[in-house]
């Protein structure tokens, strides 16, 4: 290819492993431990044992600062070629479909002939930091020479500093965590209980069908005794879902519970991505091709945006510039951060007004087909170990693809600090 | 793998001694193959009946084995300690003349060196011009089986070849293997060589290598006898395809990464698996030059008291999923040039065995699958074989109660329990190009079992 064309990015398969409830199954599993069982898994279902890919990108939310070359680390304890290089990325809740669309635009610039997009992230086997206050005090000893100097700083040391800081899952301009967010956006747009245990019932039963058909056999290798995903229940039902007390939210009013909004969960998750030439000369079918990405953040803070409505404004922009509308899709991969994020997300694209004044629209994006959207199931049922979401969602939606033979995908993750990551995945008739 | 400590300790000084006061049988230390040893560790005393017409490339085969041959009375001088006697008995074509096989190893058999090797050539009884000659030919098989049995405390083995009229030039994989340290823990067996266009005997440049540039496929290849085979046949040099149920995944991924394979997640008894396993095969590499059938299960109760679901999952698991993968293979054209199928059968599916109706019925078909698929195979260049495995020392194995597992590992000629390897290298001679000439054999690996003879 000759400077400035582009080419085709092609989804080659993926592998995760299976996402585990906080504390449980992966307790004493590190990030690193996970993100390299599933490039190993990736690597021994395409033979990729001492290879060396253009690049490997993954990233989580929850990394000690040792780990500051994770991915790197991972590559150099896989089966893949060492002279494989590697990076880390960080964008919340987007993270591994933001690393998927930075290979794959690499891949489009042939800049690199294959690559593996990922993500992982662990509540477990979390990072401790020490107490603010300790931390400039220690900074400052390491600073002072003298040992009078010293002394004076340790005798500053009160038993409050001994405390450590746990990663709090809370906006740091709000202080108000994403559950307590979201439930603003849920009562603004009016999402019932009812809706949001609908949306997580039907998550699960879509879960639960597509292991039984074995749909994730090619796509999940089971990781320390874990078979499917812990957090998934196949008898999960409205009635039962009814009787669990709103988490989010105050009053009467609350309607965001436990089993309408994702568990942390532990877990990581690659993509294989490569040009169409790679993938022939490896034999190599190709699922889908990575088309366009929109990546948006709105003002949660000062505006009146809530803090997981970008995907509602990055959408519409991404259609546009392909000249699609809503509806030419086959399959909607809207990520369930909490059922009211979905449920929120379709009304918003309804909404005349909304769509008019916010997105500047004359008329609405109008509805989809449900029962295009989440077909096998997404973030309740699956869990969300958060770097890891959006590698799951690309290999997942690649697969329904090739499995349909052709089509279209929209691919929707809202992100802590107001972000949002959308994608349009295709398959060629 | 369960170790052996009767074993250990006779071959201690002081428990060797102990055990040889006491009159109890002392297993040998069984010698395998390592990367770089000669086929034959020593030299190769020779013999025929006169009119045998194996003479000449037999002497051609060892030549090309690189081994050092003696013939011929007074060739054996001295101390001299042969590593293997061969003998072309298809002269011997009247029971009178059986003696040749007295006159040969009556003076010989003594000098064989410890792991030696003991291999009578003779031809199919079915092929020989006279009732006579028919009779004396499958005589022969008692001798062999005998000797084995006598020279079996020492590690040594002895088999019988039955090579047909135009199956001479297909010997030497055969050989190769009977001779080498790679048959360790074949013993007592009648292996059949048919006729093969000269052409069709595909030697390998490497005979360390003779699988460089093939695709097999392993079922079962996440642990025991079934990672075994898969790491076997990659060090022969093949790309593996390691099959395994989804639930066995993290080990099979792993077989896959350390032997430079591909993992492939799938149960072979749902209805889609062998689309499945032709998409991949046809997608990844064109065409499959080996399929090995070695994922199996138990489900052990006497028939009385075994549930419809015992019976059902054995034989699906063991058999059925077997034939629907292979017609899905054969229609798809996916059996590559020279391609071989090889079944894991089992000493049960041969002898029986008490609370293995399942299992034995699933077995024996397996034997009546390669038996039946031989000539449908050879139509097509290819073949199929099966093995038979006796007491192979595995987790399974590991986890019987102490009387059984003592049972099996010392009821056989060998006094041991085999390894998973010398499964596999028996597989591995059966999927190398050059063993055309063998198809729709059942070879034990069994240490000649005293059970199912």
């Amino acid at each position: 290819m000759s400077r400035g064309d582009t080419r085709v990015a092609a989804v080659i398969g993926g592998n995760r492993i299976p996402f585990a409830r906080r504390d449980r199954e992966y307790a004493h599993a590190s990030n690193q431990d996970m993100l390299t069982a599933a490039l190993d898994g990736l690597v021994s279902r395409f033979a990729l044992q001492d290879e060396r890919l253009g690049e490997v990108a993954a990233g989580g939310v929850l990394k000690r600062s040792r780990d500051f070359n994770l991915t790197r680390e991972c590559v150099l304890g896989s089966a893949l070629s060492p002279d494989t290089p590697a990076y880390d990325v960080q964008q919340a809740c987007g993270t591994s479909l933001e690393t998927t669309i930075h290979v794959a635009n690499k891949i489009r610039l042939g800049q690199i002939e294959s690559g593996v997009a990922g993500g992982f992230d662990t509540t477990s086997d979390a990072p401790i930091e020490v107490n603010e206050d300790l931390r400039r005090l220690l900074l400052d000893l390491n600073r002072t020479r003298s040992t009078a100097g010293r002394l004076a700083l340790l005798g500053r040391v009160r038993p409050g500093q001994v405390v450590p800081a746990i990663p709090q899952n809370e906006e740091p301009r709000t202080g108000l965590s994403m559950g307590e967010h979201q439930a603003i956006s849920t009562k603004r747009w009016g999402i019932t209980r009812l809706e949001q245990d609908e949306i997580a019932v039907e998550s699960h039963r879509r879960l639960a069908a597509a292991y039984d058909r074995g749909f994730f056999d090619d796509l999940i290798t089971p990781y320390l005794g874990l078979e499917r995903d812990g957090n998934l229940r196949p008898d999960a039902s409205v009635e039962k879902l009814a009787k669990l007390k709103p988490v989010f939210g105050e009053g009467p009013d609350a309607t965001m519970t436990a089993g309408n909004s994702t568990p942390l969960t532990d877990g990581a998750a690659t993509v294989l991505l490569a040009s169409e030439d790679w993938a022939a000369e490896h034999n190599l079918p190709v699922l889908a091709h990575f088309v366009d990405a929109e990546t948006g953040a709105v003002d949660y803070v000062h505006g009146d945006s809530g803090l997981l409505e970008a995907p509602l404004y990055a959408v519409p922009r991404m259609l546009a510039r392909n000249g699609l509308s809503l509806q030419d899709f086959d399959f909607y991969e809207i990520h369930e951060a909490f059922a009211s994020q979905v449920g929120m997300t379709l009304k918003a694209w309804q909404d005349p007004a909304f769509c008019k004044d916010r997105l500047g629209l004359d008329e609405p994006l109008g509805e989809i087909d449900r029962e295009k959207l989440n077909v096998n199931g997404s973030s309740l049922a699956a869990g969300h170990p958060f770097g890891a979401t959006g590698a799951r969602i690309v290999a997942t939606l690649a697969k329904l693809l090739a499995e349909r033979g052709s089509g279209r995908g929209l691919i929707s993750i809202c992100a802590a600090g107001g972000m949002g990551v959308t994608a349009i995945m295709e398959r060629p008739t | 793998m369960s170790d052996d400590r009767y074993q250990a300790l006779a071959n201690s000084a002081l428990g060797g001694a102990v055990v040889k006061r006491l009159g109890l049988p002392a297993p040998p230390t069984l010698k395998r193959h390592e990367p770089g040893m000669p086929v034959v560790s020593g030299p190769v005393l020779i013999g025929g009946a006169h009119g045998g017409r194996l003479a000449e490339p037999l002497r051609e085969t060892l030549r090309s084995i690189g081994a050092h041959l003696l013939e011929g009375e007074g060739s054996l001088d001295g101390d001299a300690r042969p590593a293997a006697l061969v003998f072309d008995a298809t002269g011997i074509d009247d029971s009178t003349r059986l003696s040749a096989l007295y006159d040969f190893f009556h003076p010989t058999i003594a000098s064989l060196s410890r792991n030696g090797r003991v291999v009578l050539l003779a031809g199919p009884p079915e092929e020989a011009e006279s009732v006579r000659a028919a009779t004396a030919q499958r005589a022969i098989e008692g001798s062999v089986r005998s000797i084995a049995k006598e020279i079996g405390r020492y590690g040594s083995t002895a088999q019988l070849v039955q090579v047909a009229q135009g199956g001479e030039d297909a010997m030497e994989s055969t050989l190769r293997f009977l001779l080498s340290a790679r048959s360790a823990y074949v013993d007592g067996q009648a292996i059949a060589i048919e006729a093969i266009d000269r052409e069709r005997v595909l030697a390998p440049d490497d005979w360390e290598r003779p699988l460089a540039g093939r695709t097999a496929a392993v079922t079962g290849a996440a642990r025991g006898i079934g990672e075994s085979i898969a790491e076997t046949l990659a060090e022969q040099g093949a790309h593996v395809l390691c099959i395994d149920v989804p639930a066995a995944g993290e080990a099979v991924s792993q077989v896959a990464n350390r032997i430079g394979g591909t993992s492939l997640a799938l149960d072979i008894t749902d209805a889609r698996a062998p689309e499945r396993i032709a998409e991949h095969v046809r997608e990844r590499h064109g065409r499959i030059d080996g399929f090995v059938h070695n994922a199996g299960i138990t489900r052990d109760r006497t028939i009385a008291r075994m549930p419809p679901e015992g019976w059902d999952a054995v034989l699906d698991v063991n058999l059925s999923s077997q034939e629907r993968i292979n017609d899905a293979l054969l229609a798809g054209e996916l059996i590559g040039e020279a391609g071989r199928l090889v079944s894991v059968s089992s000493v049960s599916g041969i002898a029986g065995n008490r609370g293995q109706t399942n299992y034995a019925t699933s077995k024996a078909g397996v034997i009546g699958l390669v038996r039946a698929l031989a000539p449908v195979m050879r139509e097509r260049g290819a073949t199929a074989n099966a093995v038979a495995p006796g007491f192979i020392e595995t987790a399974m194995t590991a986890a019987m109660p102490l009387g059984t597992r003592e049972a099996g590992r010392r009821t056989n000629s060998l006094i041991q329990g085999g390894r998973p390897v010398d499964v596999a290298e028996t597989i591995a001679w059966l999927l190398n190009p050059a063993s055309g000439g063998v198809n729709g054999n059942v070879v034990r690996v069994c240490g000649q079992a005293l059970i199912g003879a």
